[in-house]
């Protein structure tokens, strides 16, 4: 009826009074509330999740309403926990709660587009030309390829048709692999574990093809090198429920209720067991006000902080009183008993490598690997032995690779940790330091008031050793981390601390002056993190993140804590140990995923590049370098051994085979091979010929020669030029050739230093890209700039796999609803881009042989390299040894016109040579016959072979789930088994429980799964311990994958020492020195104050992805923002909400001031990836719209992160290797005069004319 | 011509705008329910909200219900009471000037309001703009009929349009003949009175008819009844 009429019954509408006429029943209609009711009404709920760069890694319910994404909420169907324990759930945050915002937004890509210019071209092209020829008449043709480059970033886009891209992107890709080379294809895309298909796709295209695949982790400033330099692992941390376990946390640089969002809970919970929790953050964090004591010291001198909280333990825990957990823990699972050779070096004697057993005559006993197996000293016997356990053991032979407190004969041992009472002397040595203060930012404390001074000499117990080369001094590890923290054990001898108040580096007293932290609150803080540990066994855990992480020297405040957590006993130990979580997001199925993602089945190995030096080198930036290497060697360093700049040191690392290279060589791979068949070489000896004779040149000697460059680049999953981008305006210059903002000089310009390996060009290449291809669902920053742009389907809307290295279940994306308008799921752009190069390809390409060149891989025999020394080749101090002294150099097949087939089916490599990781191997047979079964077959075309189908995002996941011991009981068991083989010991009980458990897509769609304990990590998924990082290592006996074989506190390697982190110690902030030419010189009138520039994690985003979510920018300010504290404004007359700008000589950003007791002085905040496409103003300095965040910052790299071959310093993709620190940065802040939005043209203030691009 | 004219503004118009005006008031109600709303902007800014509203208010309320007694109590009720003509519409005058300036206040602050916050000014719809001119050009044209109406104080004029309302509602013909020779201001605030009626149901006016009276007089706690249809 109608509202209306039912309105009219009022005489006869039954009322019923009660309780005493205060209430009243009515019966009037009620159908309005289905209105209501209907809202929350859907037609289906599907388990999906957000696949952005965050460990989050939640499960959420996605809701579907008349074929529409309606909106998201948590899944909190979790498997449980333990009765002890609170279950994970909810997991989600407001940002992933935001998300269907994006399918239907004016954000959304939804067609594939290209650049006009580029189309027109096409095009007229495409009218006499078929497609390769009409890419390569585009291509070569300068004038054309300077006005497409010029253009990115203008828009200028129309819409196009998926035949169209594909056959240009794939014209152009068959063009650049047969005239330059298949390695000046590259991919990017990051964090494999937050959809691992669809990184896969892209990944196994460019595996096929022969192109590079760029590594995130390291270029990210993520990957904590001290992790592998420590334990041989990229890195392997607990669940964030392992937090509950703890007794005593500390949040030291991370911002928990901030960026860990859905794990803060146990943090929150734990505290009401009685947990103490201690903070340690300059601002006033999120996680401050959860702090039972809150720590601020100044940004980026938490080294020095950890180093006083170490003197402290070490003078009350190990020497004062001898706490015999502690001691029995150092002694099995730390390098401490180890000995060192004590150089004779200017009249001193200086730590120099660890003893081998190739040291002492007969090789010690050992004819396999003896260079590669220290030594220590037998406490009980008082004999020189060789444990067991060392990298030696790993390789060539079986079962000595354990922590088995025995000898390589043998024998029982028990080792000395310190020489103290078996000493033969007492010596001095000396010891690097950097905290005299050479940076004008952060104060030092100079020795004795002399900033000049940077040794230090400390009186160590030695012993005196005889070798066929003559006595040698050794000191054992425990005794130079004594000495290195100063501590006065009666030896006498200079500057050591008998107080904590002497001003002695490294005493709470000491610190006092560089980080601003009183000293009773250090003390009081080591104190009670190792009591705690005392009386738990270990129950100490620092969780620490990317405050301490993405500086330039942040091995040293990592080893600094690592040092703290390996004294008191808690890595390996539940509720202990050390809990770095910035997006790593652990890939747990990894080495099932590895032959999906880099085509391992149809050929090995995969040409994989380390990011930072690749960016470094081909943005450029590398042209811009002020730091000298000078100034980061050791006081101690041979100088003479160590000239050039930072780049040279990259080179040399590359062909040395530590580092990757990409491109590899000056010439077409597929060509060089064809010639070494012509001169009657196998290819790799033809090369390594060429090389060391210099008829051929590796393309890292000289990145700006046209032959060097890369040619086509995919970025997928990821923004580049919007989020990760250091050094943003080098990228927009030198590579992608667009407007830029780079402020600053080139070396040449000023005239300074230049490099020794690298050619110097006087005028640099701006843009260096063909094509740039960005597949994504929204309209970043890096699809601007692009000439093509594939619309992808978002996380609602394909199927995949997600991980997490904060909870231990793995769980799906699914599509809710198909792609909607246009778009497409990752994984099947990739396969129509392989189907394209299939039919492109006859006449350009058939079945080519491509020389791969590869580094000394960690976890492969190549990481025993030079055990003694660094030679290089090119200088003749050592034979060119492919896979020894220089890259190892494999012929791989390409099969082009059958890339299709390829990339859709599993190829015959699983089953000959088949799978493994991390050093272990195991056959696959079993599994690739089930996986034929599951996802049924194809034929070879070629061999008539039938093969398992991968067509489906399905198919792929099915693969992986199939291959991987995680999510296979079956291949578990094998991997522990292969495990067994290498320790002699048996660790197969810690998978045969599960043995008969399969995970299947289907299930985890069901319900996340909790995955199957496995080799590749160091923890157990168990229903007894939450899992822990290098609990099997504790608890198995297995060892690290170091030198050692222990946790490896001392770096012997020659470049370790050589910059002075052979022991942790403070070191300053690097000078980047960006403020000359803009302090102060290009002034608007209004004052300006230099900041050091911060860029954490935000609140209202993750990386770029939510940053132009309406419903976000709603919670903020709408658009980019930075934090300034409330003495720097009104240093600079800044109020609240003022627009500011923030500029050096890398380039300008403009955002809103956010004035705030939070934040120190002398700091600013901005969260990163703020982009530039949302509420951005023009810049005063570039004239150009403000930049992003990383428009003022530019990379600098770090040698030691460059060795390889070295055990635990071997290279591996995403492993280790150099990283893109940047909160070593300072700009200048100042108060914009005019805000120009560079709506219209011929705006006042708009200093150039940026006309429309077409 | 101008008869035609008066006509078909006094005599014919009033049945169209009334027919608009209840019909389409009935046609919302049951189609739209859900834009049977005040749309008030009190959520975007309170800042001159309550002055402008509550003047607005109290002031437009008192002249409806003057406009509403006054012209539609048959006059032999103000004989019989012995109220003269003259009184009559000097308590019309008083009474309407007070609630007119007040009103005439509050709604010039709403005005300034709307037009000068950007947030209203951009969450408003061309018929909340359109209603909110006519009021105020109503409005004016009823405080200029003031001085007009002193000029004749005995009250002719007054009686002329009570007739006139009177015989509109009660369907008589010829009404419009007895508004003919009113002063042009009459005839236009007439005119516009009976457009404030036509564009009713397509405005924000209709939150009128919701006037919530009912919450004067009810139960402590109201409890709705799961069964439906009627009786129970």
């Amino acid at each position: 009826m109608s509202h209306f009429l039912d309105k009219l019954t009022y005489f006869r509408r039954p009322r019923t009074e009660f309780s005493d006429g205060h209430g009243v029943t009515t019966h009037e209609n009620r159908d309005w509330e289905e209105a209501y009711r209907k809202r929350w009404q859907h037609d289906k709920v599907v388990r999906s999740t957000h696949g952005v760069n965050c460990t989050g890694s939640c499960s959420w319910k996605i809701y579907v309403k008349g074929g529409l994404v309606t909106w998201e909420t948590q899944q909190t169907d979790y498997p449980r926990t333990r009765p002890d324990l609170p279950n994970h759930e909810p997991r989600g945050c407001s940002r992933g709660a935001s998300y269907s915002w994006y399918l239907y937004s004016a954000a959304r890509v939804k067609y594939p587009l290209v650049r006009k210019r580029l189309i027109r071209h096409w095009q007229e092209a495409r009218e006499t030309m078929e497609p390769v020829a009409a890419w390569a008449s585009i291509a070569g043709d300068p004038e054309k390829m300077r006005e497409i480059r010029k253009v990115r970033g203008r828009g200028g886009f129309v819409r196009a048709d998926w035949e169209t891209v594909n056959e240009i992107i794939a014209a152009a890709n068959i063009h650049t692999a047969k005239t330059h080379g298949p390695d000046r294809i590259a991919g990017f895309s990051p964090i494999p574990a937050m959809s691992m298909v669809s990184y896969a796709a892209g990944t196994r295209y460019l595996s096929l093809m022969g192109g590079t695949c760029l590594s995130f982790y390291d270029w990210y400033c993520d990957l904590p090198p001290s992790s592998p330099q420590t334990w041989g692992e990229q890195t392997d941390v607990p669940e964030s429920a392992d937090w509950y376990n703890s007794t005593f946390l500390v949040i030291w640089g991370s911002n928990v209720p901030q960026t860990r969002t859905p794990d803060a809970h146990f943090y929150t919970e734990v505290r009401y067991r009685g947990t103490k929790s201690a903070v340690i953050s300059p601002d006033y964090s999120e996680a401050s006000k959860f702090a039972d004591l809150w720590l601020s010291p100044k940004q980026g001198t938490d080294a020095a902080l950890a180093m006083a909280m170490g003197h402290v333990i070490l003078r009350e825990f190990h020497l004062d009183r001898e706490v015999s957990y502690f001691r029995e823990y150092c002694r099995k699972y730390s390098d401490m008993p180890f000995l060192v050779r004590l150089n004779e070096q200017g009249g001193r004697l200086v730590p120099d490598r660890f003893l081998r057993a190739s040291d002492l005559a007969d090789q010690g006993g050992e004819p396999n690997n003896a260079e590669w197996k220290p030594l220590a000293f037998d406490g009980k016997t008082g004999k020189l032995v060789v444990p067991r356990g060392s990298i030696g053991f790993r390789w060539g032979e079986k079962g000595k690779w354990n922590l088995e407190e025995r000898t390589s004969a043998e024998e029982d041992t028990e080792l000395t940790l310190s020489l103290a009472d078996s000493r033969d002397e007492v010596k001095p040595v000396a010891f690097p330091y950097f905290g005299g203060g050479e940076n004008p930012h952060f104060e030092g404390n100079p020795l004795n008031g002399n900033p000049g001074a940077d040794v230090l000499e400390r009186n160590l117990p030695v012993r005196r050793i005889d070798t066929p080369d003559g006595p040698v001094w050794v000191a054992s590890v425990f005794d130079l981390l004594c000495g290195n923290y100063g501590l006065d054990r009666g030896l006498g001898g200079e500057s050591v601390a008998t107080s904590y108040d002497d001003n002695v580096p490294y005493t709470p007293a000491w610190q006092e002056q560089i980080t601003g932290v009183p000293r009773q609150s250090v003390i009081a803080l080591a104190r009670e993190f190792a009591r705690n540990a005392e009386e738990t066994h270990g129950k100490s855990m620092v969780i620490l993140g990317a405050g301490l992480n993405h500086w330039y020297h942040t091995d040293m405040i990592y080893r600094g804590i690592i040092n703290l957590l390996v004294m008191c006993g808690c890595v390996g130990q539940s509720g202990g140990g050390w809990s770095h979580y910035v997006g790593q997001e652990k890939l747990r199925p990894q080495t099932g995923w590895l032959p999906l993602a880099f085509a391992l089945d149809w050929g090995r190995p995969p040409r994989q590049m380390n990011s930072t030096s690749y960016w470094y080198a081909h943005t450029d930036q590398w042209r811009y370098e002020k730091l000298a290497v000078d100034e980061v060697l050791s006081p101690l360093a041979e100088r003479s051994k160590f000239s050039g700049s930072l780049i040279d040191f990259n080179v040399r690392a590359e062909r040395m085979g530590w580092l990757p290279s990409s491109p590899q060589l000056e010439e077409n791979p597929l060509e060089l091979t064809r010639k070494a068949k012509e001169a009657g070489k196998a290819p790799a000896d033809y090369v390594a010929g060429r090389l060391k004779d210099g008829t051929l040149r590796m393309s890292c000697e000289d990145p700006d020669d046209p032959r060097n460059h890369p040619r086509n680049l995919f970025v997928w999953r990821s923004n580049l030029l919007g989020a990760s981008g250091k050094g943003h305006e080098y990228f927009l210059k030198h590579l992608v050739g667009a407007d830029h903002g780079v402020q600053g000089k080139e070396l040449g310009a000023e005239g300074e230093l230049k490099p020794e390996e690298v050619a110097w060009h006087d005028a640099a290449p701006e843009g260096k890209l063909d094509l740039l291809v960005t597949i994504d669902f929204r309209m970043s920053t890096s699809c601007m700039y692009s000439d093509i742009v594939l619309p992808t389907a978002t996380w609602y809307e394909k199927n995949d796999l997600n991980t997490s290295d904060m909870h231990p279940f793995i769980h799906p994306l699914s599509a809710a609803v198909d792609p909607v308008w246009q778009t497409r799921t990752d994984w099947n752009i990739f396969k129509g881009l392989a189907r394209k190069v299939s039919e492109l390809s006859p006449g350009h390409l058939g079945e080519e042989e491509d020389l791969v060149l590869t580094p000394l891989m960690h976890d492969s025999p190549g990481e025993l390299a030079q055990a003694l020394d660094v030679k290089d080749w090119k200088k003749g101090e050592i034979e060119a040894v492919p896979g020894k002294t220089m890259p190892a150099m494999t012929t791989v097949t390409r099969d082009y016109p059958n890339l299709y087939h390829r990339f859709t089916s599993l190829g015959p490599l699983m089953e000959q040579l088949g799978n493994g990781g991390k050093g272990m191997a195991w056959k696959t047979e079993e599994e690739v016959e089930f996986l034929k079964q599951l996802n049924g077959t194809v034929r070879d075309p070629e061999t008539g072979e039938e093969r398992a189908r991968i067509d489906s995002d399905i198919d792929a996941c099915e693969v992986i789930l199939s291959l991987a011991p995680e999510t296979n009981g079956h291949v578990a068991v094998k991997a522990w088994e292969s495990l067994s083989g290498a320790t002699g010991r048996d660790h197969g009980h810690l998978a045969l429980p599960r043995e008969d458990d399969k995970i299947r897509y289907r299930d985890v769609q069901a319900q996340p799964r909790k995955i199957i304990s496995s080799p590749i990590w160091s923890g157990l998924e168990s229903e007894k311990v939450s899992y822990n990082a290098c609990y099997t290592n504790v608890h198995e006996q297995i060892p690290w994958r170091t030198l050692t074989g222990r946790q490896q506190l001392y770096q012997d390697h020659p470049w370790m020492r050589a910059f002075g982190e052979a022991l942790a110690v403070y070191r300053p902030p690097i000078d980047t020195r960006t403020l000359k030419g803009s302090h102060g010189v290009r002034e608007n009138g209004n004052k300006e104050v230099v900041l050091n520039f911060i860029t954490p994690h935000q609140k209202w985003g993750i990386h770029s992805t939510y940053t132009d979510n309406l419903l976000m920018l709603t919670l903020s300010r709408g658009g980019p923002i930075v934090w300034i504290s409330e003495v720097d404004a009104a240093k600079a007359d800044i109020e609240d909400n003022d627009w500011i700008e923030l500029f050096n000589a890398n380039g300008a950003l403009t955002a809103r001031a956010v004035v705030s007791q939070r934040v120190k002085e002398g700091m600013c905040l901005m969260y990163h990836a703020q982009e530039k496409i949302v509420n951005v103003p023009g810049s005063e300095i570039t004239g150009l719209r403000g930049g992003i965040h990383n428009s003022v910052t530019r990379i600098v790299t770090k040698p030691t992160h460059m060795i390889g071959g070295y055990a635990q310093l071997s290279y591996g993709f995403n492993y280790y290797g150099t990283i893109g620190s940047n909160r070593d940065e300072f700009i200048v802040c100042r108060k914009m005069k005019t805000v120009d939005w560079m709506e219209a043209e011929g705006l006042p203030g708009r200093t150039t004319a940026t006309p429309a691009a077409e | 011509m101008s008869e035609y004219l008066n006509d078909a503004a006094f005599g014919l118009y009033p049945y169209i705008a009334l027919a608009v005006f209840l019909i389409g008031s009935l046609i919302r109600y049951d189609r739209d329910p859900y834009t049977w709303r005040s749309g008030s902007s009190q959520l975007l800014r309170k800042r001159q909200f309550a002055w402008g509203s509550y003047l607005f208010h109290i002031g437009i309320l008192g002249l409806f219900l003057g406009h509403l007694v006054g012209l539609l109590t048959p006059i032999v009720i103000f004989d019989a009471i012995g109220i003269s003509h003259a009184a009559k519409q000097m308590l019309a005058i008083v009474v309407g000037g007070i609630f007119g300036i007040m009103c005439f206040a509050g709604l010039t602050l709403l005005i300034h309001r709307r037009l000068t916050d950007p947030r209203i000014r951009g969450t408003s719809t061309k018929m909340d703009f359109f209603i909110l001119f006519l009021l105020y050009a109503q409005l004016i044209l009823g405080l200029i009929s003031i001085p007009i109406s002193l000029g004749h104080p005995e009250g002719d004029q007054m009686m002329a349009f009570m007739a006139w309302a009177q015989m509109i509602v009660t369907f008589q013909g010829g009404a419009a003949d007895l508004v003919a020779s009113a002063h042009w201001v009459f005839k236009l605030h007439i005119f516009l009175g009976l457009t404030v009626f036509l564009v009713f149901p397509f405005s924000r006016l209709v939150h009128i008819w919701s006037a919530p009276f009912g919450y004067l007089t009810r139960n402590y706690q109201v409890v709705r009844s799961r069964k439906t249809g009627g009786a129970g």
